[in-house]
Formats: structure tokens, C-alpha cells, sequence
């Protein structure tokens, strides 16, 4: 978070970042500088700048509720073996006009206020900045690099140095002797990531705290090594300024920083920031997830789903999910060869629903995947379900054939079909999930008789069904196309 | 364009670009190419497929089942494929067309009637993974569009195997049955893909599985594959095809 930049009173700022009532993405999703997102016994959590943070039951729902004691600004957590270890910026990043920072870490069995387990260890001193030096140590991020389970963190703002320094992962001290390394400048609230031979250095830039005017954007280097050079996508190193788009401002929700990865499973990943105004919301601060994809090596962040009227697309062989219901022919047949081309031309009506929903079946009608013709037994409204329930980023939603109440549902036996009327049970709600390739993975809420996580998958090139999602292989994938 | 909708296309084209053509060139007279076909007298049906014999059989190394009984096709006029609905296909699938349809188990050279036509079942291998029904069909003089096939093969599973699906291709639609129960229906005007439809999740009893299918084509060229996919959609290929 940067302090100094913008001319805001202490006050101010904090009424910015404290007064919120910290409630949920959808309600009052409200919170400056989340953590990334931790999973802990089924609930999911953030931590914000000022103490405190967000739980969730489902991913969706956020509620205030989360306990970080120690206030200052922007946290970060990581989950090492069975504990979770927090880091946070003790200070505010200037916010009283001074830039001697300190980061602490403490350790936690659990996130939950309520269990019995709950208490965080005595915070320890990692880093600190002395208020003269190019630095000012706040908005840690933590890295527990895969290859050989050390323990990175990065810290700094626009003050000066964007920082690396390597902590012990089973106390959460310090390494002793470590030095810091210089790997950035002019960012801050920095993230550190692996995946697939590079190290990433995520971080914010622009104008932090300025609500619906502030400018943050995120933007991410890689380098072969934890300790870079991280290069952006021109080969600018981030000592020098460079960094490559990941989020910028969208819609109606302005300034994103504060860059957050979930890995839930290979090819399903999301990334956690907040947006510094949500104008929809009295442009407050609000938690922000996205799908994160990965494209050409290099993060970027998916578009949550928009609700509408699609084409479902198999990503197998390029059909589209349908009605299994009789091809009815329209108007428009082939004119012949030879024809006088001076003749005028004139619209043909495309085919509407009610020209052919009259042939179709009353009660459950099958589906299967086909030629997509523009028919509407081809297009599904996607919505919201209006029971509010959802999953990590995003609501359920109900599936039916446009103009229409009939409902895509999953049945037991693990198959797929549609019923005439959405009753909003759990088989026909279904979770959207943007994959890490851009294309999407369509989940039922339920399949009836089965624990199983099942997903909507092509089992031939005209027939879906639900089977084990399989980030390899295109029977799992699908696409939304707007025509 | 697919070949079938070419071949009435080219037929539509070439009525609509000959008759400006006459007019314009009234003296050259309009002459019908004459179709080789006529003239084809080695009409055989040996390049793809063998006589079944006694011996083992078992799906290829991609579990396609290759040895089939098939009946002489049935003339079922239809000058486009676009006519081949779900609906229209039940029908025409649904019409008894011979004594003991949907349960016989014929023998190689065994003959049905078909109104006053009489067919015989042949019990062939094809070299190849799908079935060229054109070329059965055509090897044998017998009408090669507009027509209607009758399959039926037996395959045996040392053990019961759940979950598995019948995956098919055909050239055009096609309607599957497997130990009597529907398993798959491929409606409109289809091309031949591997596993382009594929059955819900079926059981292989231990021991003999009877599969029956029934392909309909109006113009082009008819085939069909078919094939069991394990729940893994690996192939099935631990199976004995006896025909019998």
C-alpha cells in the first residue's frame, strides 16, 4: 500500500481501510490488501490491512470474522505443513509520514477463530527499513518454492527497493545471515510464485487508496532464479520499472492490487486481489477473485463469468450441447447455381423459439452435442441460481434453454439431462470454473446418488456425459460463445 | 459440404446449369455422362472384406469390432439425408421390416423376405476398422443409395465389465442395440467418426453380448464403426467375436 503519494490524512486512510464493514464478495466484500486465500477445515479466509479479515463458507459468501492480531497493512499467509504461517507489515507504509517499516510472522494451527487450536504464536521481527534507506519493509509476500522447499519472502513499496529475503520454514525466523537482495522498484504489495521453471514476481503499480481515481494495476516479471533477474515480457527488468499487465481496472470495478494464487487443482487456479473502489458499492474496497490463466508463460487474469445467453462449445471437436430434439428445417434453402445476381436481396427471420418448441418433448429431454446452427435448442441462459450459493469466485448457476425454464441437470448414474422446470435443486445448479487455458469446466452441484466430483465432459464428439475432470484432455473442457 | 449433400447438390447444379446451357447452345445436344459403374463387371466385395471363419477373433488393437453378419441392403428411397430426424429414424428404425428383427441371430447365407425382395445375411471380416456397407453393397450388384443395413454381431467377455459405452460411428444415421436394449440412435445426416456418439454407461455380461445396429443412408457412401470404451475410455479389446 503506498503511502506518501497521496496527499490523504492518516485519518482519512484509515477511516478508508478500517471503517468498512467487512462482510463478503457478494453483500460487503469489503477489505484493503487481502492475503491470498487460505483453505482451512472447509472455510476459506483472507487478512486485510488494519487486523481482522474475511471468512467464507463457500468461496462466495465472505463475512467479516477472520483474526489477525498486530494491525498495520497488507498480510500475507502460506500454508506450511499443518501450520499457517502470516506474515504483515507492522507499519502503514508511510502512513503517518514515516517509512521505517518492520514485517513480522507468526504461526496459527488453524484459521478458525472459533476452534480451540486458534492462537498465533509470539510475531517475530524478519526485516525492517530504518525510514532513510531505499526501502520501507510492509506488504510482505510469501514463497515456498517447490523445488527445494525454502521459504522466500518479498517486501517494499514505491519507497525505494522491492526486497528478497529467505526465512527458516519451520520457525518462520530470518535465515541467519541472509542479506536482502534489490529485485524490484516502483511497485509494491509484491506476491512471489513458481510454476514450470519460473519464479514470478507479481506486484502493484499506480495509485494506491484513491478509490474509484486510484490507478493500481497488477503486473508480473519472471526469472529462472528466486533471486531474478525478473524480466517482463519487452525483457525489462523489474529494477527498472518493467512489468506486464496481469489485471487492470474493468467494468465497473476500479484500481486492482494486491495479487493473490489459489491452486485448487491442476488447470483450476484463481487469483485473489481487492479493487480499490467497486462503483456498484459506494466505491469501497472490496475483495476481488478471478480465474487465473496462464498464457505463453505468463499469468493473466480470467474474466469471472458474465451471465447471458451462449453456445456451450465441446472443446473435443467444436460441437455445441443441444436438445435432443428433431432438427427442424427453416426457411432459407439453397437459391441454385446460375441464378441472376442482380436480384434483390432481403433478410431471411432466423428460427425462434416458438417456431419449433412446439415439437419438442413436454418432460425430460436428453442432450447431446452437435453441429451448432444457431437453433434454439443450441442456446442456454446461464444465470446466477437465485439461492446465492457458490464456490471459490463465483456463484452457481442455473442452466436453461433460452426463453425457457427447461434446465440442464445431472441425473443419477452420472449423466446429463435437461427437465422441463428449474427447481433450483442442487443437481441443476452448476459451478463455471474459467481453466488456467482460457476454456471453462462445467461442475454440477450434485451429482444424485454419488459423492463423486463430477464434471460435464464429452464422452464422444456428439455425446456428453459427467466423468472425472482430466485438465489434459479436451473432453473436460468447454467454451462459451456469445454469437 | 459432405459428400452425400455434394451428391445432390452436383445433381441440383448440374440440372440448373445444364438448362441455361441448352439454351444458349442449342446445337450441341445434352448428353448424360455415362456412369463407369455400368461398365464395372469385377464387382467384388474381396478388397474389404473376407469370409468369417471359425477361427478367433477379437477387436483390432484399437477394439474396433470387424466381423459382422450383414444383410443385403434394403431399399429405403431417400434422395437427401437431411430427412434423417430423430424422429424419422425411430420410425423407419421401429418398421418391421423382416420376421424376428430385433432377436434374430442368422446364419451365414440364411435368407430373409423383405416385402417381395429376398436378402441374405452374410458373415463377413472387413479389413478395415469401419464397415464398408457402399462396398458390400456394391461388390454384390445390390443397390447402393437409398438403403437401409441390418448388422448383427456377437461378442463374448470372460467376465462382466460395468461402465462401459458403445461408442459408434456411422455413415448416416444409425440406431445400436445391445442384448436387445437401445444403447445409441446417431440422427441426421452423419458422417462416419470414431466414437461420434457414445451410448450411456452400459454392463458386457459375462459370456455372450449380442449387438445389433441398423444403418440408413439416402446418397453417399455407408459405413460404420463400433466399439466398447471402458470406463477409463480406454478400449475394450478382451473380447471373442463369433457371429454366432
Amino acid at each position: 500500500m503506498k503511502i506518501g503519494i497521496i496527499k490523504m490524512s492518516a485519518t482519512a486512510l484509515l477511516s478508508v481501510c478500517f471503517a468498512v464493514t467487512l462482510t463478503a464478495q457478494i453483500g460487503k466484500p469489503f477489505i484493503h490488501d487481502p492475503s491470498t486465500i487460505m483453505e482451512c477445515e472447509g472455510k476459506y479466509y483472507t487478512f486485510g490491512t488494519g487486523g481482522g479479515g474475511l471468512i467464507s463458507e463457500d468461496g462466495w459468501t465472505w463475512n467479516s470474522g477472520a483474526v489477525r492480531p498486530g494491525g498495520g497493512a497488507a498480510p500475507d499467509a502460506i500454508k506450511i505443513g499443518d501450520r499457517y504461517l502470516v506474515a504483515y507489515g507492522a507499519t502503514g507504509g508511510g502512513l503517518g509520514g514515516g517509512h521505517n517499516g518492520r514485517i513480522l510472522t507468526m504461526w496459527n494451527k488453524t484459521l478458525d477463530p472459533q476452534s480451540p487450536d486458534f492462537k498465533y504464536t509470539e510475531a517475530i521481527l524478519v526485516a525492517q527499513s530504518d525510514g532513510i534507506e531505499d526501502n520501507d519493509a510492509i506488504d510482505p509476500g510469501l514463497l515456498l518454492d517447490p523445488n527445494d522447499g525454502r521459504l522466500w519472502c518479498s517486501y517494499g513499496t514505491y519507497f525505494g527497493f522491492i526486497r528478497l529475503i529467505e526465512l527458516d520454514p519451520q520457525t518462520g525466523k530470518r535465515v541467519e545471515g541472509n542479506k536482502a537482495i534489490d529485485i524490484a522498484i516502483d511497485c509494491e504489495a509484491t506476491d512471489l510464485e513458481y510454476r514450470d521453471g519460473w519464479y514470478y514476481l507479481l506486484g502493484t503499480h499506480g495509485t494506491c487508496c484513491d478509490g474509484a481515481n486510484s490507478t493500481y494495476n497488477i503486473v508480473v516479471g519472471r526469472s529462472r532464479n528466486v533471486t531474478g533477474p525478473y524480466l517482463d515480457n519487452m525483457g525489462r527488468d523489474m529494477l527498472t520499472g518493467g512489468g506486464k499487465m496481469v489485471l487492470a481496472a474493468g467494468g465497473r470495478l476500479m484500481g486492482p492490487g494486491h495479487f493473490g494464487r489459489v491452486i485448487l487443482e491442476e488447470g483450476v487456479e484463481k487469483m485473489s486481489c481487492h479493487y480499490e473502489a467497486d462503483l456498484d458499492q459506494s466505491g469501497r474496497s472490496v475483495l476481488g477473485i478471478h480465474p487465473l490463466l496462464w498464457k505463453d508463460g505468463w499469468p493473466v487474469a480470467g474474466d469471472n463469468f458474465r451471465e447471458g445467453t451462449y453456445e456451450i462449445e465441446s472443446v473435443r471437436r467444436g460441437y455445441a450441447l443441444e436438445l435432443v430434439v428433431d432438427f427442424v428445417r427453416m426457411a432459407g434453402g439453397m437459391r441454385g447455381f446460375g441464378r441472376n445476381q442482380n436480384e434483390p436481396v432481403k433478410p431471411i427471420p432466423s428460427q425462434e423459439l416458438a417456431d419449433v418448441i412446439h415439437t419438442w418433448p413436454t418432460g425430460n429431454i436428453g442432450v447431446r452435442i452437435g453441429d451448432y446452427m444457431t437453433r434454439p435448442h443450441q442456446k442456454w441462459t446461464i444465470t446466477a441460481a437465485p439461492d446465492s450459493s457458490g464456490y471459490l469466485g463465483g456463484p452457481y448457476y442455473k442452466i436453461v434453454i433460452a426463453g425457457t425454464n427447461r434446465a440442464l441437470a445431472a441425473t443419477a448414474g452420472a449423466e446429463v439431462i435437461t427437465v422441463p422446470e428449474f427447481t433450483g435443486a442442487p443437481e441443476q445448479l452448476w459451478r463455471i470454473d474459467q481453466l488456467t487455458d482460457g476454456t471453462y469446466r462445467i461442475m454440477p452441484g450434485l451429482v444424485p446418488g454419488s459423492d463423486e466430483k463430477l464434471v460435464l465432459v464429452s464422452v464422444g464428439d456428439s455425446t456428453p456425459s459427467l466423468g472425472k475432470f482430466d485438465m489434459n484432455s479436451d473432453n473436460s473442457k468447454w467454451n462459451f460463445r456469445d454469437h | 459440404m459432405n459428400l452425400k449433400r455434394n451428391t445432390l447438390l452436383l445433381a441440383t447444379g448440374f440440372l440448373l446449369l445444364a438448362g441455361p446451357a441448352l439454351r444458349a447452345q442449342p446445337d450441341r445436344p445434352f448428353t448424360q455422362r455415362e456412369d463407369p459403374t455400368k461398365r464395372d463387371t469385377l464387382r467384388s466385395i474381396a478388397q474389404y472384406f473376407t469370409p468369417a471363419t471359425k477361427s478367433k477373433m477379437t477387436p483390432d488393437d484399437n477394439g474396433f469390432i470387424r466381423r459382422w453378419l450383414l444383410l443385403e441392403p434394403i431399399s429405403k428411397p431417400n434422395r437427401s439425408n437431411t430427412v434423417f430426424t430423430d424422429s424419422y429414424l425411430r420410425k423407419a428404425f421401429d418398421t418391421l421390416w423382416f420376421q424376428n428383427q430385433f432377436t434374430i441371430l442368422p446364419k451365414d447365407g440364411e435368407k430373409v423376405k423383405v416385402g417381395d425382395t429376398e436378402l441374405t445375411w452374410h458373415a463377413l471380416d472387413s479389413r478395415n476398422y469401419n464397415v464398408k456397407l457402399f462396398r458390400f453393397a456394391y461388390g454384390l450388384n445390390k443397390p447402393t443409395y437409398g438403403v437401409l443395413f441390418w448388422a448383427v454381431t456377437v461378442v463374448s467377455s470372460p467376465e462382466e465389465i460395468k461402465n462401459v459405452r458403445m461408442a459408434v460411428g456411422s455413415n448416416s444415421g444409425s440406431m445400436w442395440w445391445l442384448n436387445g436394449n437401445e444403447a445409441v440412435l446417431l440422427s441426421g445426416d452423419r458422417r462416419m467418426v470414431m466414437d461420434d456418439c457414445v451410448s450411456t454407461r452400459l454392463t458386457l455380461n459375462k459370456g455372450k453380448n449380442i449387438i445389433r445396429g441398423a444403418v440408413i443412408n439416402g446418397p453417399g457412401m455407408s459405413d460404420f464403426c463400433v466399439r466398447f470404451l471402458d470406463e477409463n475410455g480406454e478400449p475394450v479389446k478382451n473380447l471373442a467375436i463369433t457371429c454366432k
